[in-house]
């Protein structure tokens, strides 16, 4: 019944190499007045050139905050980075001014966020916008830097950009604002995209186009790519790698189909178990039970082990490392004492 | 004395839409057409999905049933009489059958009440179906009775996670008893652990309490999940109608087909060797 | 580790810093007012102050002099020979009661009236915000100046003409806040509990409108001390034989060369009083701004 999406052929990624970005021990706190809050604790990932990761979970898991952490947009003055390296062209840009880290954004590192109403300036016609891109940072003249507007804009597949070029952002539907984004993050051709739910305010139809559309530019700019999402599904067809966080870490990494084939994380497993289309129609679902911890009092050992099925004592007490179980493929990690019992209950 | 093949709600020819005015006489100078010619029927114990994507009228049509927007043309009956231009005092008592979930936590309770209070308000407005004495006790009822801790009843919404804050919402609409709930995308803003927790709580409470639901989604999977029969609906037209396996097994207009198709699949990698 | 601890330990001060001072703007300017109202109520008491007695041998003594009967004159006499610290917070008195009645009064009319124009919208809306712009239009010194001319001058005209002045901004700031609330889900839950408009105003509308109206109330009492102040000075404001900080500064304009402290004095108590609310008014603002912003 479903109509065969286009396939992507995936061009092999070279890991021979330094990673074009590294995240190490990443540590983040926030002081609220209800007291210092861990927002990520200890995240470790690696992106490759051409390469899309993509970072799933819940809110409070911590994923917003990576993003915001790698381009130093943490809230001032209340959040920081208390810990670890972020290694980006042999820089550590944990440990840069933030002025530093901001000249990198929309030059080689891009952003596109959730909601590209709030994101894209009401007040000035969006070809203005992007041009503007190339004649702050590039110093290209008017005219030029027009032009290349109006390419970016048919790269996007805006149609009628010759007219809709001079049209204000509210004039557009929802899906295009977020490819008139789109457009902006890639027009100094960046080598890293972070996408923070991008498609998350966006209609199913319209998911799927700005979905493909991101995998077509990557391809064939080769960038790295970051994409975080709440939404397994979405990222699916896009994503070669899957980081799943929950309060603060990330405890479970790998190839993304070992990640969902074969969960090494009790968490992994049962957010696949509770999303309606993996269970047949008229059968009750099976959630996770509790809520997400409140990450100022986080239970001890691991965060998760109160709503987990195959708890035991040490789980209580002692933290799992990312580790990989015995027998398993290599790069497929989680966090969690007991992936062997997972795995053996697929 | 019911009659079982009678529906409970029943809508005809509906049409919604809102009148564009001039600036400063706010005379109508044309009107936006948000949903034409809608029918559908209700069930006792039934639940109905509109399904469909933002600007279809799926919204617009439960807020017009509920009396939030005044109908422009068409019937709305429940049980029989006539409820499409009601007066207030009238629409008041029939507020006491037919009561709405909304979507956001965040928003759709008063942060300055607590639980107990939130829950309570119906029977503030509605003298007369718990006395004043119980309403503490009967709230905390309603609390266990959805899966929160009673002791909580004397917090504030903004010391409840999002699933929790929902569930109070289920809590204050079943306060009244209603025959109805009209859930407006009640699960979308969960997070996907919650959101099963809340559809179990939802299916629950319907074979307890015979209830029966009308369940606005653009999410398909949730949709297929829990409702009986589905409408699809695009630019406020119904454009295809029938139980939710129909649909999904064989949707029959272009639209319905293209719709079930972008719904995105967790491990798409599956069909593409199956 | 390789980010400098300094800088993580920085970040966190300067967040604690930023806390605090919110704290420090609203404790210290509370103090302030605070003693104002101790000392307008206990003051005149203590001094046994009389506005009409008049005593020529004690005139435009200077601050601190001790005067012949025993008593220490902390900031002089006037050119009546009244004690000028008790004739200040008497007239303090007098200007926190204006401010005080005004404020109530322009207050419960505003918010009533922001309260219908935002629910009720449509030409109700029209016609109460268009009476607001015709208010507003008129400056307020030559209104409050024709009504006392009209009205007579006595302490009631004063606070009348002074609520008259000052009832749109409640008005505008109740409306905008119910445009903001009307539209958010928890009001739209009480209607379709069946709520009545006037448990939908009072009971769900008006608890949300709290915060701005208490920051703007703030402002405006400064605003509203220094306008009975101004009339005063002018003479519409006060009768005579009230003493009013406006008066006392007007008294003391003749003197400006001699006895400074008549005019000056009060004139920095004007300022303080002001400035107080001022400051007070900014930092509950920016203490509810976030919650505000998620209500």
């Amino acid at each position: 019944m479903t109509i065969s999406r286009a396939a992507q052929p995936r061009t092999p990624i070279d890991r021979s190499g330094s990673p074009l970005l590294s995240v190490q021990d990443l540590q983040v706190e926030f002081s609220t007045s209800a007291g210092v809050v861990r927002a990520l604790d200890g995240v470790s990932f690696d992106v490759r050139a051409g390469e899309t990761v993509a970072i799933l979970g819940e809110s409070g898991s911590g994923k917003s905050v990576t993003a915001q952490a790698i381009m130093a947009l943490l809230p001032q003055p209340a959040g920081s980075v208390v810990g670890g390296r972020i290694l980006y062209d042999g820089r550590d840009l944990a440990a840069e001014p933030v002025r530093k880290v901001r000249d990198l954004c929309a030059t080689e590192i891009a952003m596109i966020f959730q909601d590209p109403l709030s994101s894209l300036n009401p007040v000035y016609r969006v070809g203005w916008q992007i041009a503007e891109l190339f004649r702050r940072r590039r110093g290209t003249p008017k005219k030029d830097a027009w032009a290349k507007s109006l390419q970016l804009l048919k790269r996007v597949g805006i149609p009628d950009a010759e007219t809709r070029i001079r049209d204000y952002p509210h004039q557009f539907s929802g899906g295009q604002r977020q490819r008139i984004m789109i457009a902006m993050a890639i027009a100094l051709e960046p080598k890293l995209l972070i996408g923070d739910e991008p498609t998350t305010a966006l209609d199913v139809t319209v998911q799927q186009q700005v979905m493909n559309l991101l995998a077509d530019l990557q391809a064939e700019s080769g960038m790295g790519m970051i994409l975080i999402s709440h939404d397994l599904g979405v990222v699916a067809e896009v994503a070669d790698r899957a980081a799943i966080m929950y309060a603060g870490r990330i405890i479970e990494t790998g190839g993304i189909q070992q990640v969902y084939d074969h969960p090494e994380h009790p968490y992994t497993r049962g957010l696949l178990d509770s999303i309606p289309s993996n269970t047949s129609m008229g059968e009750r679902l099976t959630p996770i039970v509790g809520s997400p911890p409140n990450l100022l009092a986080l239970p001890s050992g691991c965060s998760f082990h109160p709503r987990c099925p195959f708890a035991t004592e040490m789980c209580r007490t002692t933290v799992p490392e990312l580790r990989q179980p015995e027998g398993w493929s290599a790069g497929h990690v989680a966090a969690c004492h007991r992936s062997e019992e997972v795995l053996a209950h697929d | 004395m019911t009659d079982e093949s009678k529906p409970l709600l029943s809508v005809d020819h509906l049409k919604v839409s809102y009148p564009i005015r001039s600036s400063i006489l706010l005379r109508k100078i044309g009107e936006n057409v948000a949903v034409s010619d809608v029918n559908f029927e209700l069930r006792a114990g039934e639940t109905v999905g509109l399904v469909g994507e933002s600007g279809s009228g799926k919204s617009t049509i439960a807020r017009t049933v509920i009396g939030l927007v005044p109908a422009a043309g068409g019937t709305i009956r429940f049980e029989g009489h006539d409820i499409t231009r009601l007066s207030l005092r009238e629409m008041k008592d029939m507020r006491r059958d037919m009561q709405m979930i909304f979507q956001d936590p965040y928003a759709s309770l008063n942060p300055r009440l607590t639980v107990r209070d939130l829950i309570a308000e119906g029977w503030r407005v509605h003298r007369g179906i718990v006395p004043r004495e119980r309403w503490t006790a009967e709230a905390k009822e309603l609390m266990e009775r959805v899966g929160l801790n009673p002791d909580y009843s004397d917090r504030y919404p903004h010391q409840f996670s999002g699933g929790q804050r929902q569930r109070i919402g289920i809590a204050r609409t079943l306060a009244l008893r209603p025959k109805i709930i009209i859930c407006d995308e009640a699960v979308s803003a969960l997070d996907v652990s919650v959101q099963a927790q809340v559809l179990n709580l939802l299916e629950d409470l319907q074979a307890d309490l015979g209830l029966s639901y009308l369940f606005i989604s653009h999410d398909l999977s949730v949709i297929e999940h829990i409702c009986d029969r589905v409408l699809v609906l695009n630019k406020g037209v119904v454009v295809e109608e029938g139980t939710a396996r129909q649909l999904f097994e064989d949707p029959r207009h272009p639209y319905t087909r293209a719709l079930f198709s972008a719904i995105p699949v967790v491990r798409p990698w599956l069909e593409e060797t199956s | 580790m390789t980010v400098p601890p300094t800088i993580a330990v920085q970040t966190m001060q300067r967040a604690r810093r930023a806390r605090r001072g919110v704290t420090a703007r609203i404790t210290i300017p509370l103090v302030v007012i605070g003693l104002f109202i101790v000392g307008a109520i206990a003051v005149p008491m203590l001094y046994h102050f009389d506005p009409l007695s008049t005593d020529v041998l004690l005139r435009l003594k200077p601050p601190g002099t001790t005067l012949p009967d025993g008593s220490f004159a902390v900031f002089g006499t006037d050119q009546v020979g009244q004690d000028l610290f008790a004739q200040m917070m008497m007239g303090a008195r007098v200007s926190l009661t204006v401010g005080v009645c005004s404020l109530l009064f322009a207050g419960v009319f505003g918010v009533l009236t922001g309260l219908l124009a935002g629910h009720f919208g449509g030409w109700v809306d029209n016609v109460l915000m268009r009476i607001a712009d015709v208010q507003l239009a008129f400056p307020s010194i030559l209104l409050a100046i024709l009504l006392a001319s009209v009205l007579g001058p006595s302490l009631w005209n004063v606070i009348v003409v002074i609520s008259i002045t000052n009832w749109v901004v409640f008005a505008r700031v109740t409306r905008s806040q119910v445009l903001t609330l009307r539209s958010r889900e928890y009001v739209e839950a009480a209607r379709t509990l069946g709520a009545s408009q006037w448990h939908i105003i009072f009971r769900t509308l008006l608890p949300g409108c709290l915060a701005p109206i208490l920051v703007v109330a703030t402002v405006e009492f400064g605003h509203v001390v220094l306008l009975e102040a101004a009339l005063s000075f002018l003479g519409v404001g006060v009768p005579l034989g009230i003493p009013s900080l406006g008066t006392t500064i007007n008294n003391g304009t003749a003197y400006l060369s001699t006895a400074w402290w008549i005019s000056t004095l009060p004139g920095i108590a004007l300022a303080a009083l002001v400035l107080s609310t001022g400051i007070l008014g900014d930092a509950l603002r920016d203490r509810f701004d976030p919650k505000l912003r998620s209500a």
